[in-house]
């Protein structure tokens, strides 16, 4: 199972949403997609256009490697979800 | 008793402030929405609250609290363009007639059927004069809104207007499906490619008939007639002819309040001293409304959204700022209070009556 970890600006605005979470995922896409099925409306939150790709300022790291949605994840895999260089 | 209840925009998250019909103490909640940046937010005559709210990192999403802010759900289902414009931000709201609409930018308006669950284009303003033009991104400026404002008639569902930030205004009778500029008299100091649009239309309020209208244009004050069919400006004896807020007396049409602010680069209220002018004869003259506010070293401007009225015999004001001061006034903007000093900075105020 890979070892999913997300922002701490998500958690907020879906209820019971773990800021750590296990998942059996072939690719980022997929992980994504099994969270949208349990909290429905995260997609929106990280994907734009179509949900065809992350948000500008959505950066996903799989094994310490810039991924994007097709980047494959592997069964050991940790996978960081970062909201990225905004704020202020 | 009434209660009357003030949803507050600000750039870190929606707050809510709420008093009786006195109008005399308010208590504050918030801030909801996760701090995310709101740039409207808004109660409909059920009491239900409306925020809309674009987040850098999570995009735009309208969000929804039936509890007057006690919990909120937020989506962006369907709020989406299909030819893969995208949306950087929703910018203003407007509930009527069982349903909610949100202007965004790119220049758009989607509408919600379902309390705010779901959202589809409704207009775009496809084909009206210089439409490829405003949807250039290298023609728009650092912060732009879009479509800019969005508001309807109160009983006819059909008839509503649109305002494209930095183009100009339009009219719909039904319901979106064709659109005419309304332009007609407004001042533009620079050259415009189309007869009909081009110009910097601010803030637009309907006065107490239904018909007399009031515009805080980027150069100058003007007022309609005629419901919007032409223009007059109105801008002598106003300390500037820049601003963004705007609100009209809700009894007496030719009443109507404006906050002129510096038009250079500071946008804000001239001299450091805070003031709200009002007119009582549309626009012939205008008089100051300052007791209560600010009189020295108040650099503060307020915001295209940043004022309301509410609807009571002596209506009250109320007003934002962009460093985060909120004030009102219950007795018809002949004296303002402070009712919060340290808000984050403040896009908009609106006002409801509940029951």
């Amino acid at each position: 199972m890979a070892d999913v970890h997300l922002p701490m600006t998500l958690t907020p605005l879906f209820a019971g949403l773990p800021r750590r979470v296990e998942l059996d995922a072939p690719t980022v896409d997929e992980a994504i997609t099994q969270l949208e099925e349990r909290f429905p409306g995260l997609r929106d939150r990280l994907c734009e256009l179509g949900h065809q790709q992350l948000r500008p300022h959505i950066h996903v790291y799989v094994d310490r490697t810039r991924a994007q949605l097709d980047t494959p994840i592997d069964e050991r895999s940790r996978v960081d979800v970062i909201a990225a260089i905004s704020g202020g | 008793m009434s209660r009357t209840v003030l949803a507050i925009g600000t750039r870190k998250g929606c707050f809510v402030a709420e008093s009786d019909e006195g109008r005399r103490d308010w208590q504050l909640r918030g801030p909801f929405c996760e701090g995310w940046p709101v740039y409207h937010a808004i109660v409909d005559s059920n009491g239900t609250l409306f925020a809309a709210a674009a987040s850098e990192w999570h995009g735009s999403a309208i969000w929804r609290s039936k509890d007057l802010g006690e919990t909120w759900t937020h989506s962006s289902q369907g709020l989406e363009y299909e030819d893969g414009r995208r949306i950087s931000k929703v910018s203003v709201l407007s509930a009527r007639h069982d349903r909610v609409l949100v202007g965004v930018e790119m220049p758009g308006v989607f509408e919600s059927t379902d309390d705010g669950d779901t959202w589809a284009v409704k207009t775009t303003l496809e084909g009206q004069p210089g439409f490829g033009e405003w949807d250039d991104p290298a023609n728009q400026p650092p912060g732009h809104l879009g479509m800019s404002a969005v508001f309807e008639d109160a009983d006819d569902k059909n008839h509503w207007w649109a305002i494209v930030q930095g183009v100009g205004l339009w009219e719909t009778t039904d319901d979106a499906k064709t659109w005419t500029p309304r332009n007609r008299g407004l001042r533009a100091d620079w050259p415009r490619e189309h007869e009909e649009i081009g110009f910097c239309v601010h803030k637009v309020a309907r006065g107490a008939d239904g018909v007399r209208m009031f515009q805080q244009n980027h150069v100058g004050m003007h007022r309609s007639d005629d419901a919007g069919q032409s223009w007059t400006e109105i801008t002598e004896g106003l300390p500037t002819e820049f601003g963004f807020a705007a609100a009209a007396h809700p009894h007496d049409k030719d009443t109507f309040h404006v906050i002129p602010l510096d038009p250079g680069h500071g946008r804000v209220m001239p001299d450091g001293k805070a003031c709200v002018w009002r007119t009582e004869d549309a626009g012939s003259s205008w008089q100051r409304s300052d007791k209560g506010l600010p009189q020295e070293n108040a650099f503060v401007g307020v915001l295209r959204e940043g004022m309301a009225n509410d609807t009571y015999d002596v209506p009250g004001y109320y007003f934002g700022t962009s460093t985060g001061q909120l004030f009102a006034s219950n007795d018809d903007a002949q004296s303002w209070t402070e009712i919060a000093g340290y808000l984050p900075p403040i896009s908009s105020v609106e006002v409801a009556i509940l029951d």
